[in-house]
């Protein structure tokens, strides 16, 4: 039912827009910023809940980035972590302890001071009240929780169990937002209908699965120095509101009734940008979509066919038959905004032949139908999804396509995400295709670690084994770097994950919107972001 | 009469608490794990401490008998749970969705009832083969026209090229014209099939030749004689109309945005929310056995032969 109304909104979209530019201008001169004005936002989806902590999803993360500051910050371009409520701070030299110096005179938009007892509350409550049931991503970010303690009234110091190098960039995600005591002592539930933050907005409204209103805070002199803009945000209020179907958000961009919307589909592009607006789209940092094969079953269990399978796809056709040059291919085991990404390009070239032989080698031969057969085994298996993202049913059939022709059968196998959570769990595939967003290395370790998901159901490999354990006891950033880059080459070469594309966010707007931003992490920034005169 | 109205009532109890039943079974039976999705994070699938943890926190670890007991004691105190996915109370959910539904629902019908009756009323009447034949071509064609395909065309004509009506998140005869045409279209479509049928029978009535035969003219045999009795059958089926009106409002509220009770069952079935989805059962079961107890007991008022039926027998559906 999805599919068809989203591909029908596109076509009747462009079947009666293109006739109705209403173009005001464009130009790239914007001149000096303006405060003021409303910006009416249409998201893709409703939130799924009003609190940072427990947001999962980037519609969600949309609204609730605005409302929270975090502890630190990081630049987009450089991957570097940089300060924002915590001036200062030192990492202990076991990369078990962070000690925060916050910035004096910070607030909660209900007029309590930000402190180090804050800091110690939020991170209690996700730990102790909320935890991984309600947060897993947040809960994630805080394994080996052991406390915080409050050293003087703007120094908190928080302690983890075990080294805990990923923690500092942790801390600059929306998930680790802090909120004000009122807050914290809340219940799970009842945090979903709103939080008290320090961000540059808070909440006028939230209308769950409708809308939600946030409105402009005066005297907001704490942001990070990732904004452009040191003082309030430039915007008065921002309105999102849930417009599922796609051709309806871009038609009302295009007539003027929306500012911005999320996911502008590749054949929306025209009708915006012919409406004097422009698609703006950042590829996502973290783990690229790709194959995470289960090396405990099956045909995957031979290395040799990891190994065909990564050079029988063609990725530069996934992207041009299905989604669009707003998408890249996947260029290595992390994406390429991915701080201490390292470029494998050359290891993930279209080459059927080379394919071909490593089969050749490895003794499977073609049988009657094409598909190859070693030992009276066929060379098939199945790859579990859940169709999340909407191009994923697509992208697969066509590396069905591609890798039949080196005689490799390969079973497209669709769940509803719960079933794919559960099946991932219990390790209950061939083969598992999907993405994860996070702006660090350390994503590498918490999917393919052996004591964590390893959904590869792989043993010990030492090299590997000590990369992932290394970066996370590692301090210094060109240390950890080399040992996530050594990870990476090595989880590419054990055919572990066979990358296919990155996920991009594609955000539509029109001409009066300027300077709308994305934070590291691939989300929106609305801090810069402000209106030019209609 | 009275004893008519308190047997309606039991069995209007009775079907509640099997809708209740019914859905708490069917739920229960579904594959997969609600606890699962309900923080289902694809890549990051919760471990066994936090499923559990979670079970625990909603009662899942417990018998089966034992969550239907706690549950239908809760239903009876009125509070039906909160969704596992945003926490919400299911009350304060299918509450905050059911204005915008009824505004919509309510103006549907109304627009329903004035077209679908005004076709079918024209078509019984008029004594031209062609006009006829075109009329009752009508109805099949507005109930088979996909509705997003309407709303998507509206949509595009009136508020992105004309921009008379807001896309989404209008009040008032702006905000609603657009939705409720949208949905008007299958639901007076049912209403003019029926009614038409209805009238074309009851036109072949002996005492229609009775009503000429006392010098009546056709508009007035068709609303003093044929109308009345041709409506009781058009009535049964209003459980229909308000069922096409529901369905139809899933699509109609995606389309124009509106967070309804349309909206409301589809997030919440996509994510298997039991809670909400159970809500939405029991609160559309409700609205049912309303309509059909309504239908009931118009039903004598506007057909007197059932009256001096029910007063024979007791019984009174036909």
């Amino acid at each position: 039912m999805k599919r068809p109304l989203a591909l029908f909104g596109a076509v009747a979209a462009v079947t009666t827009l293109a006739a109705c530019g209403s173009g005001s201008g464009g130009g790239d001169q914007a001149g000096p910023p303006r405060p003021g004005g409303t910006l009416r936002y249409g998201l893709s989806q409703a939130p799924t809940c009003a609190d940072p902590v427990q947001a999962q999803t980037n519609q969600t993360v949309y609204v609730t980035r605005q409302v929270v500051d975090s502890l630190v910050d990081q630049d987009p371009a450089t991957g570097e972590i940089k300060p924002w409520l915590a001036d200062t701070w030192q990492v202990g030299p076991d990369a078990k302890s962070f000690t925060f110096h916050l910035k004096d005179g910070v607030t909660f938009s209900d007029g309590t001071p930000l402190t180090a007892d804050s800091v110690r509350k939020n991170l209690d409550a996700l730990v102790h009240t909320i935890g991984a049931a309600k947060a897993s991503l947040a809960a994630s970010y805080v394994a080996g929780y052991v406390g915080t303690t409050v050293v003087d009234p703007l120094t908190a110091r928080v302690d983890f169990s075990a080294p805990d190098a990923q923690f500092l960039q942790a801390a600059s995600t929306p998930q680790l937002g802090l909120v004000s005591d009122a807050t914290t002592a809340k219940s799970a539930e009842d945090r979903c209908q709103g939080v008290i933050g320090s961000g540059p907005f808070s909440y006028a409204e939230y209308k769950q699965g409708a809308s939600a209103t946030l409105v402009k805070r005066t005297g907001y002199h704490w942001g990070s120095p990732v904004f452009g803009n040191h003082g309030d945000a430039y915007l008065d209020k921002i309105v999102f509101t849930v417009i599922p179907e796609s051709g309806v958000r871009t038609g009302s961009v295009t007539s003027g009734q929306l500012d911005a919307v999320s996911d502008a589909l590749p054949q929306d592009a025209p009708q915006i940008e012919g409406a004097g607006g422009k698609v703006l789209t950042v590829s996502n940092p973290g783990i690229p979509f790709g194959i995470g094969p289960n090396i405990s079953r099956g045909a995957l269990r031979d290395p040799a066919v990891r190994t065909a399978l990564r050079t029988a796809i063609d990725r530069k056709e996934l992207i041009d038959t299905v989604l669009g040059p707003q998408f890249k291919p996947a260029t290595g085991t992390l994406a390429s905004k991915t701080p201490a990404y390292v470029d494998l390009s050359a290891r993930l070239g279209y080459d059927p032949d080379a394919a071909r032989r490593t089969l050749d080698a490895a003794g499977w031969v073609p049988g009657p139908d094409g598909i190859r057969v070693k030992d009276g085994q066929r060379l098939s298996f199945g790859v579990l999804f859940a169709p999340v993202f909407d191009g994923n049913q697509a992208i697969l059939e066509l590396v069905q396509q591609q890798v039949r022709k080196v005689g490799i059968d390969l079973q497209l196998d669709k769940e509803a995400s719960n079933v794919v959570a559960a099946r991932q769990l219990s390790k209950d595939f061939d083969a598992v295709y999907f993405n994860l967003t996070r702006a660090d290395g350390d994503i590498l370790r918490t999917t393919f670690g052996i004591d964590q998901q390893n959904y590869n159901a792989r043993g010990p490999i030492p090299a590997l084994d000590q990369a992932l354990t290394g970066e996370l006891g590692s301090t210094d950033a060109a240390a950890r770097a080399k040992l996530i880059g050594d990870a990476q080459t090595s989880i590419l070469d054990q055919g572990l994950w066979v990358p296919t594309i990155e996920l991009s966010q594609a955000i539509g707007t029109a001409a009066t919107v300027v300077d709308l931003k994305f934070e590291a992490s691939g989300r929106l920034q609305f801090h810069d972001a402000w209106l030019r005169g209609k | 009469m009275g004893r008519y109205v308190a047997s309606r009532v039991i069995q209007a109890v009775a079907v509640l608490w099997a809708a209740f039943t019914g859905s708490f079974i069917v739920l229960y039976l579904l594959p997969g794990d609600p606890v699962t999705l309900a923080a289902a994070n694809p890549g990051i699938p919760l471990d066994a401490a936090a499923v559990a943890e979670l079970r625990a926190r909603y009662g899942l670890d417990k018998p089966v008998w034992q969550q239907y007991l706690t549950a239908l004691d809760r239903a009876l105190h009125g509070d039906l749970g909160r969704s596992l996915t945003n926490g919400q109370h299911v009350l304060d959910a299918i509450g905050d969705a059911i204005p915008t539904t009824l505004v919509l629902a309510v103006t549907a019908l109304a627009l329903a009832l004035v077209f679908g009756t005004a076709l079918a009323l024209t078509a019984a009447y008029t004594e031209k083969r062609r006009l006829r034949g075109f009329l009752i071509a009508l109805p099949p064609i507005g109930a088979s026209a996909p509705t997003f395909w309407v709303g998507l065309l509206l949509l595009q004509v009136f508020s992105f090229r004309l921009r008379l009506v807001p896309a989404f998140g209008g009040t008032g005869v702006q905000g609603t014209i657009l939705p409720a045409v949208t949905l008007a279209v299958p639901v007076g479509a049912v209403i003019a099939q029926v009614l038409y049928t209805s009238l074309a029978q009851t036109w072949r009535q002996p005492f229609v030749e009775v009503a000429f035969a006392k010098g009546a003219s056709r508009w007035w045999v068709q609303l003093r004689h044929v109308l009345r009795p041709a409506l009781a059958p058009a009535l049964t089926v209003a459980g229909v109309w308000v069922g096409t009106v529901l369905a139809g409002s899933v699509v109609v509220e995606t389309v124009f945005s509106r967070a309804g009770l349309g909206r409301l069952t589809q997030t919440a079935v996509l994510n298997e929310d039991i809670p909400v989805v159970q809500g939405i059962v029991v609160f559309t079961a409700t609205v049912f056995v309303v309509v059909n107890l309504v239908v009931d007991l118009i039903y004598p008022v506007l057909d007197p032969r059932v009256a001096q039926h029910f007063r024979r027998r007791g019984a009174v559906r036909v």
